[in-house]
């Protein structure tokens, strides 16, 4: 089994975001930037292909020179290879079909990406992705087997989840759940050394369309005072959701 | 050329967000001075389309199609839009709809768009504003191709009435082997329970329950106002409860009307999760948990003390009020 991992360089969850340039652009002043942990779950999932199945693994992830200490980090988590396509994923649609050639040209047969990145929140590049490759593709995925060309995937739907059978070449976008949060690797000192040794091979962007382009950002209003109602008198708090709040 | 939309059912019956991407879809086709059409797949209240602004519905009766298929779906949906020449497809938010919106994209070129929050800000450019950054900001989006796909968020234009006389046509597709080469084989989903994803109101427990024992008095709280229950990331984390009730930046967004968070400190990522719902109470030992800034109501207190008196008195409340 061959597997490509398409990992984003995102912004660590506890980030404050701000915007720049006329709020045109996301701030990345004091910014610590980490995989995207829809794809590290997934990541962690592969690297358990390889250990139990031989899985020969590789990362990819479309950006500057910027991102490659994300890379690092994901070779350093045990990826054998990793591809770098230089070039600024500023639509979806172009991020995926950047990936698309890089798939046709490595002859995998299981693709995991994750269900979106959590700055942009697009959640079509692995579905876009199939569709230009023809693939079969499971969304929020929680769960993956793989048994020779056969493949049992879980995905969420909403209010439970549900059991898929398929088969190889697949292209999941996984979530939280392939591995357990526990089960995430840091990497160690011995993976951080190998990673440096590791090919990294940078390839330039094919021509592609770039079908949307963020215009503007905002941040959301802020919120007025919260208003505080004694422990002992629920009474008010439901006479407010019911007359003030009109939700009850 | 009109505006296509995709609405959900179930049972034969539509989803709530049926209606509201049918109202979002009216006033879309108002700015674009078009009509809507719907693409509705084994429904049998199609008609009703016509009170939400839907003038046209395609209706798809097709055994083949009685499980939500994500490519088979997205293909009749595909079909539709060419047949109507749809340059705007208007699907909900929920996860089935964010599984075929992309393939749907792609298939037609399309630049695609989710978590759409209001109307085109300009139909030319095509300009809408969506949720980014995990609901800590809002982007401008300009779609740039002749077709456009756009995924409205759940509960963000709500359900108006547009009153319109709905033809309904039936629509064949032709679907091969290849659109099923995934299989459902089994759903395992909470039947007559409202969930995360379309309840108005969430009733949410942290680690400030102390163990998933404890976890009665926040399902009898949801019960008691229709509720869906929800956790925090620690408490999914923990096995207190299941992933799928994780909300907050990498679990599930909610975009509810009240959301009541108990014994929930309010991490960043959590208060991005929950951002876009519209009331927000927290009920909380600790007057300095950072929740409280982002809260509507407050309470300083016990949950074990305050969630049974809360109970009692919203059965009370709604018994004289039903």
């Amino acid at each position: 089994m061959k597997i490509l991992v398409c990992i984003s360089n995102v912004p660590d969850t506890t980030s404050k975001i701000n915007f720049t340039d006329g709020d045109t652009k996301f701030d990345t002043n004091g910014v610590q930037f980490v995989i995207n942990p829809n794809d590290e779950f997934g990541l962690t999932r592969a690297m358990w292909f390889k250990e139990k199945q031989g899985a020969t693994v590789h990362v990819v992830s479309v950006g500057g020179p910027t991102i490659e200490p994300t890379i690092r980090k994901a070779l350093a988590i045990g990826a054998d290879e990793a591809i770098r396509v230089n070039a600024e994923p500023t639509d979806g649609f172009f991020v995926a079909e950047q990936l698309a050639e890089v798939v046709k040209n490595g002859d995998y047969n299981l693709v995991i990406a994750g269900r979106e990145s959590i700055d942009y929140n697009g959640g079509m590049v692995p579905g876009i992705l199939a569709s230009l490759l023809n693939m079969n593709f499971v969304n929020t995925c929680i769960s993956l087997e793989i048994d020779g060309e056969n493949a049992t995937a879980q995905r969420e739907i909403d209010g439970g989840k549900e059991t898929i059978s398929t088969s190889l070449p697949l292209i999941i976008g996984g979530q939280k759940g392939l591995v357990q949060e526990s089960d995430l690797k840091i990497p160690n000192m011995r993976g951080i050394m190998m990673a440096r040794q590791k090919k990294l091979t940078v390839l330039e962007p094919i021509e592609a369309l770039n079908a949307t382009a963020d215009t503007k950002f905002e941040k959301p209003t802020a919120k007025g005072a919260v208003k505080m109602v004694d422990a002992n008198n629920v009474d008010e708090l439901i006479n407010l959701l019911h007359n003030e709040a009109k939700v009850i | 050329m009109s505006v296509l939309i995709y609405t959900e059912s179930e049972n034969g019956k539509f989803k709530k967000n049926a209606f509201e991407v049918a109202s979002y879809a009216a006033e879309v086709a108002k700015q674009l001075g078009t009509t809507v059409t719907a693409i509705s797949i084994n429904c049998e209240e199609n008609a009703t389309l016509g009170t939400y602004g839907v003038s046209k519905v395609l209706q798809v009766n097709n055994d083949s199609l009685k499980d939500f298929n994500a490519k088979a779906y997205a293909n009749t949906i595909i079909e539709a839009a060419k047949a109507e020449d749809a340059k705007v497809i208007i699907t909900s938010s929920s996860t089935d709809a964010k599984y075929l919106a992309p393939l749907v994209s792609a298939s037609l070129k399309a630049g695609y768009t989710p978590n759409v929050v209001a109307t085109p800000e300009s139909t030319s450019p095509f300009i809408v504003k969506r949720t980014t950054f995990s609901n800590k900001g809002f982007a401008f989006t300009e779609i740039k191709t002749d077709i456009k796909v756009i995924a409205v968020s759940n509960n963000s234009y709500g359900i108006t009435e547009n009153n319109t006389t709905a033809s309904v046509e039936d629509f064949s597709v032709s679907l091969n082997d290849t659109d099923f080469s995934t299989k459902s084989v089994e759903v395992d989903k909470v039947v007559g329970k409202a969930t995360i994803a379309d309840a108005e109101i969430v009733v949410s427990g942290g680690r400030g329950l102390k163990g998933p024992e404890n976890w009665g008095m926040i399902e009898e709280l949801a019960e008691v106002l229709g509720a869906a229950t929800a956790c925090s990331k620690p408490v999914s984390d923990l096995g207190w409860r299941p992933h799928g009730e994780h909300v907050g930046q990498t679990g599930k967004p909610v975009a509810s009307n009240l959301y009541i968070a108990i014994g929930i400190s309010g991490a960043i990522q959590h208060l991005a999760g929950v951002s876009s719902s519209k009331t927000k109470v927290v009920i909380n030992t600790d007057p300095e948990a950072p929740f409280f800034k982002a809260a509507d109501y407050g309470i300083v207190g016990d949950a074990f003390e305050v969630v049974p008196q809360l109970i009692e008195k919203l059965k009370e409340f709604k018994a004289q009020n039903t």
